[in-house]
């Protein structure tokens, strides 16, 4: 979707603010929300694209006003509603229906460290070979899904080289709304910068984006 | 008493207190595990195990081989692997080529090796801008990279996740793997700071 979290290239953001001897958290409540999205997702009642794209639906007067972990909580309340964990009722009331059976934790202390150790990997085999060749122009699509995508904005009708390829990895555009993994393959597509951003851009320097391949068209 | 018309807290922490003893009282949480969680990311991950991967790419060629053609496998040599890093591409800063890495759509990091991400990498302008303008968002960091130089920028769209092997700094010739090790700072394996004899705050 082409909402405000596709933030590459924007203007009016102001400066980068680097904050010293930063704190991992800077409020208690930030850890909580933080720990409570890694629990909630042992449930297997969503997928890391649905998370992202969940936090992409905020709006976007909202979005540009919350900071990082309010957006993680707007995006939790949205997920634990919309896939029946948690009513509406419940959310509002803080009580858990009074008939609801209570269930069992998907995560306890003692499997912290294994859950956290666990890479999660995203590639998977698939039986075609890649349809591109290191070193190959291609040139990415224009599309404007309303869904889900990893197709930034900037980087859409724009040529570019194929510099890896990176294996078959999980399509978000298709499992972040739950339809499904749909493996493909995946590039970094090296762009120069000029080609993104026109002639003010410096000469030598170029963007790499990870690009999956139904994003991409031969040239 | 009436609460139906009660509004709902806007303070983000007695929302979150909120959420958690709800989740909590149906038994899909345990309060345990969340202190170990947090525990973990405050204490126990971080850009400590990043600079020692650096460190071992500096004084070990055969280990800087390994690393730039399978991060992933190199990394976890060192014992570092887990969630947000499951798929490592490292990428080497040379006289002639400076790298910087971003995720313009949301906040992809590589926790293994760097821990959660600093609010100015999750930030609006750090995410719109060093796509278009990196020399600009690295002059504001102190850095000044020569015209003559290629900046790459990694946009982490997928779920690779990108960590960049800075230049050892000259005058550390003599100095252990250890040593070394404390020297290398966050920002620099991000991009957005050189290495120096000093180290750095950040």
């Amino acid at each position: 979707m082409n909402g405000v979290h596709d933030m590459g290239g924007m203007h009016g953001m102001g400066p980068v603010t680097p904050e010293a001897n930063e704190p991992v958290f800077h409020e208690p409540w930030e850890g909580r929300v933080f720990a409570l999205n890694r629990t909630t997702g042992a449930l297997g009642k969503w997928n890391i694209d649905a998370s992202r794209h969940a936090r992409e639906r905020i709006p976007p007067t909202d979005y540009l006003r919350m900071s990082y972990y309010e957006k993680w909580l707007a995006g939790l309340l949205m997920l634990l509603e919309e896939r029946g964990v948690v009513s509406r009722a419940e959310l509002e009331s803080g009580r858990a229906r009074p008939e609801a059976a209570k269930a069992r934790p998907s995560l306890t202390a003692d499997q912290v460290p294994a859950v956290v150790a666990d890479r999660g990997r995203f590639d998977r085999p698939v039986n075609q070979p890649p349809r591109f060749a290191v070193g190959q122009a291609v040139r990415t699509k224009k599309i404007n899904p309303t869904g889900h995508t990893r197709l930034p904005r900037y980087a859409r009708g724009a040529v570019g080289i194929v510099d890896r390829i990176h294996g078959a990895h999980v399509f978000p555009d298709s499992n972040a709304h739950f339809r499904g993994e749909h493996p493909q393959h995946l590039y970094s597509v090296r762009f120069a910068a000029r080609e993104l951003w026109g002639a003010e851009a410096a000469p030598r320097d170029s963007v790499y984006v990870d690009l999956w391949e139904s994003y991409l068209d031969a040239v | 008493m009436d609460h139906d018309h009660q509004e709902a807290p806007s303070d983000p922490a007695l929302r979150v207190m909120a959420l958690e003893s709800l989740l909590v009282e149906k038994g899909l949480v345990d309060p345990a595990a969340l202190d170990a969680l947090i525990d973990t990311y405050e204490h126990k991950i971080g850009p400590r195990n990043g600079a020692r991967v650096v460190a071992r790419a500096w004084v070990d060629p055969e280990y800087k081989k390994r690393l730039l053609a399978d991060a992933t496998s190199a990394i976890a040599e060192l014992g570092y692997e887990g969630g947000q890093g499951a798929h490592m591409v490292v990428v080497e800063n040379t006289l002639q080529c400076h790298n910087l890495v971003v995720c313009t759509l949301c906040s992809c990091y590589p926790w293994p090796v760097l821990g959660l991400p600093p609010v100015w990498y999750k930030s609006a302008p750090y995410r719109s801008r060093a796509v278009i303008d990196p020399r600009g968002v690295l002059r504001e960091f102190g850095l000044e990279i020569s015209e003559e130089v290629e900046i790459r920028v990694w946009d982490s769209t997928s779920e690779m996740r990108y960590l960049v092997l800075p230049e050892r700094p000259a005058g550390t010739e003599q100095m252990t793997e250890d040593e070394l090790t404390t020297l290398v700072t966050r920002d620099a394996m991000i991009g957005m700071a050189k290495v120096t004899l000093t180290g750095g705050a950040r």
